[in-house]
């Protein structure tokens, strides 16, 4: 059987909106990837080692919170810690243009905003793991 | 960068996550590569107590095994969880959350957790489940529970790939008469009642109860006899019971002849399932050229179902791979 893609959608911190993770993680597993979500309220901590025992292709992190440029740093910063290089990193919700292209700089590898088609995200997720090709 | 299979070995025994998770992913995707890599790992495997979880959907199986997660690494043991959840029969895709339940293990570096979704498998597990256990033995994990998709009422292959089934029951799912009939209650090693606190558990645990008397009226010798333990997640009641009899459902194993026959019948188990995969696999490779034309005649009826079919196994055997 082929390998399908795998991705763990999380949400971290004190943010509750979680109907976006919900509909995202819906469209990948109707695309056909295994999607692991884990809840509401993880730290950027948590997310990271959970996605390296998960061995995920993509980690989509949905933040509408506003807290984005303090939790993506800690996501950045765990996976290096954990030596881990070949996990993507795909932000999602409402982040401000200005800060979209700080986050890119830093390493998340695409932001999708609030107003992103599904087959956009589907598109997304697929291009991303073909460039980054087998592991 | 790929590193090859045999290279993740040495850092998997190590207990190395990225390692360990890598070779998961390619067990799971049955990659021939880590073939080879497998059958080292499974010489040097069988250290770990194999405990199997299944139950109806949403009779507190996730939440079930957190806790005990958490009873088992107060004991000081590792514990690896293999969590399936089913794939959609339309896309193949999945959504996993049993993490979701299992949140107050995480950061715990002594819990590995891996979900896996089943891929069209039917009974209750992934194909990778036994690879995936040997991979998480071998790397130091004493207690490897693997929790099913909730299962229905006769998945019951998990009874032949753990030492210790847990058949979980919740109150409210069914009458005695549930309790009677054929099928998953008899698999089970320990029974458990979740959510103990509701107030009509007494009437499940009591109609669990009888059931297991009938039977020992019935079959007197039996060495085993399963216990019903009565958990409540919520409240964290009843763990030390339920820990308390897996740790004598596996004193019984070791001291007695049933170990032995349970690890030849788990043996057994794997190997005529993997024949199965493999066998499938080779018809599907060899029989796919021959499928369309063979349906055409079918519906035209010139040719029976059964000789179809045996003209496919026929193909199989052909010497043109």
């Amino acid at each position: 059987m082929a390998e399908s893609i795998r991705v763990l959608m999380a949400k971290v911190g004190l943010d509750g909106h979680d109907r976006g993770v919900r509909v995202v993680s819906r469209c990948l597993r109707d695309a056909g990837m295994d999607v692991i979500y884990t809840g509401l309220h993880r730290t950027p901590e948590e997310v990271v080692d959970a996605a390296v025992q998960e061995d995920v292709d993509v980690l989509g992190v949905s933040l509408l919170s506003g807290a984005h440029m303090t939790a993506f740093p800690r996501i950045i910063k765990r996976l290096e810690e954990r030596g881990v290089s070949d996990i993507i990193l795909l932000g999602g919700g409402v982040i401000p243009d200005e800060d979209v292209s700080e986050l890119k700089k830093m390493g998340v590898a695409e932001i999708l905003l609030q107003d992103t088609p599904p087959n956009v995200i589907v598109d997304t997720v697929r291009r991303l793991v073909r460039e980054r090709g087998p592991r | 960068m790929r590193v090859a299979s045999r290279d993740l070995l040495p850092r998997v025994l190590k207990g190395e996550v990225a390692a360990i998770a890598r070779l998961l992913s390619r067990a799971e995707a049955a990659d021939p590569e880590c073939r080879e890599t497998l059958g080292e790992i499974y010489a040097r495997a069988g250290k770990s107590h194999v405990i199997g979880i299944t139950g109806v959907p949403g009779s507190g199986k996730s939440t079930m095994v957190a806790v005990l997660g958490r009873r088992l690494r107060e004991a000081g043991h590792k514990v690896g969880i293999i969590a399936i959840d089913p794939s959609s029969p339309y896309s193949g895709g999945s959504i996993m959350g049993d993490r979701i339940r299992m949140s107050e293990l995480a950061g715990d570096e002594g819990v590995y957790i891996r979900s896996m979704a089943t891929r069209g498998a039917l009974g209750g597990m992934a194909r990778a489940t036994l690879d995936s256990v040997d991979i998480l033995d071998v790397a130091g994990y004493d207690y490897i529970v693997i929790e099913t998709v909730g299962v229905g009422q006769d998945e019951v292959e998990i009874a032949s790939a753990s030492h210790t089934t847990l058949v979980v029951s919740a109150p409210g799912l069914g009458d005695e008469i549930q309790a009677i009939k054929a099928g998953i209650l008899e698999i089970a090693d320990v029974h458990v009642v979740s959510k103990s606190d509701r107030p009509d558990a007494r009437g499940t645990i009591s109609d669990l109860k009888q059931m297991l008397a009938l039977g020992l009226s019935i079959d007197a010798s039996a060495a085993w006899r399963p216990p019903v333990v009565a958990t409540s997640s919520l409240k964290g009641e009843g763990f030390e019971e339920l820990v308390a009899a897996l740790e004598k459902h596996k004193a019984f194993l070791e001291a007695s002849e049933a170990g032995r026959a349970r690890s030849r019948k788990i043996a057994e188990f794997r190997m005529l399932k993997t024949a199965e995969d493999l066998l499938r696999i080779r018809f599907h490779e060899r029989s796919a050229g021959l499928v369309r034309g063979m349906a055409d005649r079918l519906v035209s009826r010139e040719i029976s179902p059964y000789a179809a079919g045996e003209q496919l196994i026929e193909a199989m055997g052909a010497r043109n791979p």
